[in-house]
């Protein structure tokens, strides 16, 4: 039995006021990385970067977006079939010194962010890293907080939630299962 | 995947994989730090029975990159030169908890049988096996090929209808054999030319065309890819060919056959090289050869390979 708790303008609603408040924290668009974690944070990184592109007119999308696979790092590898990896692009300026702002779809145990966290070490040197996850459903395992969230959903372990979007799913919608 | 023994058994699907996630092992390599911890904690045994610098480094820098630590075993000065069988070196490799087993034999087989045998539970990887198969060079040099032909868009394309000729010691080529299985399931076309000395029995019935004469093949193949084979002198105990002025004026690419190829033709060498034998100087170091890439290709598909034995649970679908 899933039940949407977000459609798709719910969905657009919460990335433009996370993109204007990564603009509010960062104040403008200058030294912003937008790095998404694959497979879904990865688009919403893109739409946050047209957005922010909408918003503050110097900001060029193509020089702030990218992408950061996790896969080599994780704490599970040997605990679960082998995962094929996923590309990461750097925008060409590399991150350092920068404010890199990782964009994950669903923030839930906080492992994922962990290893995004040495993946990220591995590449160079941000001034700051900051989280934007679209979903919170807590159950947080290591101590790590999103800066912006699209909506927070109390969950209990035993539901799916799962985020869907159009350029792969063919349609924007969030959903619990369970 | 378990173990990688052979690409004759490699799956297309199976194959693209490898080369996908080589191509993310290879972005690795261009970063400020050169390694991911996939594989700590793991250990990897080289396994040389026989002398081979190349593709022991390539698997050592490998390993290394994925953060597992590395054991090189090479028979000379070994128990082995003393007479231990490889029942017994298998097992102490497992006593010591080898979780990848890296080997080179001069016995085609020898691979598989350290497979199928309960003597070490690790995954196996096939460096060179007499004359029988070599399968990352096969994985390497296919790599090789996809990047110079679809550049950056290469994720998820084999090489169908690509034309590779591949020229030389047919015979005791384990390169040329992997590579051929390779090529066939990827979707190329393979011609072999040779001296009729070093084409093997049994090699009409492979898929591949056989030729004897590489300026006609060049003239009527017009081929994407040319890949010389090193004429292996160790191997050479009996006369294949009168001697190696005849072989390179015959069967060597020399300046003037370089010529012929076209501007987007690549060369291939598998290393090391006899210049002036197979290959002269100026084709060896002119913009279409790619030696140097097919050697920091090979360590990104050694990663892929390795990655892909050794990380995840060892689950039995041995």
């Amino acid at each position: 039995m899933a039940r949407t708790v977000l459609q798709q303008t719910d969905i657009a609603r919460a990335l433009t006021r996370i993109s204007h408040e990564i603009l509010e924290s960062n104040r403008g668009a200058g030294d912003l990385v937008i790095l998404g974690i694959p497979t879904r944070g990865v688009i919403l990184a893109e739409r946050i970067g047209q957005l922010i592109a909408g918003i503050e007119p110097g900001a060029d999308p193509a020089s702030m977006i990218g992408s950061l696979d996790i896969t080599m790092y994780r704490d599970d590898l040997s605990k679960n079939p082998t995962r094929a990896p996923s590309p990461t692009r750097v925008p060409r300026n590399g991150i350092d010194g920068k404010t890199v702002v990782l964009v994950d779809d669903v923030l839930y145990s906080g492992r994922t962010i962990r290893a995004a966290l040495d993946a990220l070490g591995d590449l160079g040197r941000p001034r700051a890293v900051r989280l934007a996850a679209l979903v919170d459903r807590g159950h947080r395992e290591l101590p790590i907080r999103a800066d912006f969230v699209g909506k927070n959903l109390p969950t209990s372990r035993e539901e799916r939630i799962h985020v869907r979007l159009a350029d792969i799913d063919g349609v924007d919608e969030v959903t619990i299962e369970g | 995947m378990k173990h990688l023994l052979s690409t004759r058994d490699l799956a297309r699907d199976d194959a693209i994989r490898i080369l996908d996630i080589a191509e993310d092992m290879s972005e690795v390599s261009t970063r400020e730090v050169k390694k991911l911890p996939a594989l700590r904690g793991k250990t990897v045994v080289n396994l040389f029975f026989e002398d081979s610098t190349r593709t022991r480094i390539s698997f050592e820098a490998a390993a290394k990159r994925l953060s597992a630590d590395v054991i090189n075993f090479s028979a000379k000065g070994s128990s082995v030169s003393k007479g231990e069988s490889l029942k017994d070196t298998a097992q102490t490799l497992a006593a010591m908890g080898a979780d990848g087993v890296v080997i080179r034999h001069p016995a085609s087989g020898a691979p598989q049988v350290l497979a199928q045998s309960d003597w070490i539970d690790a995954g196996v990887v096939n460096a060179g096996d007499g004359t029988h198969e070599h399968p990352t060079q096969a994985l390497l040099d296919a790599f090789t090929m996809r990047r110079r032909i679809h550049g950056t868009a290469s994720r998820g394309k084999a090489l169908d209808g690509v034309s590779v000729v591949i020229v030389g010691d047919i015979l005791h080529s384990r390169v040329a054999r992997s590579n051929l299985w390779l090529l066939r399931t990827l979707g190329a076309e393979v011609t072999f030319v040779a001296p009729a000395t070093l084409v093997p029995v049994g090699a009409d019935t492979w898929p591949a065309t056989v030729s004897f004469d590489l300026d006609a093949t060049l003239a009527a193949v017009r081929p994407d890819v040319l890949m010389m084979l090193r004429i292996q002198s160790e191997r050479m105990n009996a006369a294949y060919f009168p001697n190696a002025r005849e072989y390179s004026r015959q069967w060597g690419l020399d300046d003037e056959r370089l010529a012929l190829l076209g501007p987007d033709s690549i060369v291939m060498h598998p290393g090391p090289m006899n210049r002036g034998l197979e290959i002269s100087a100026g084709a060896a170091d002119s913009a279409q050869s790619t030696v140097l890439e097919q050697v920091a290709n090979g360590v990104s598909i050694r990663m892929a390979v390795l990655y892909l034995l050794l990380s995840g649970e060892r689950e039995a679908h041995a």
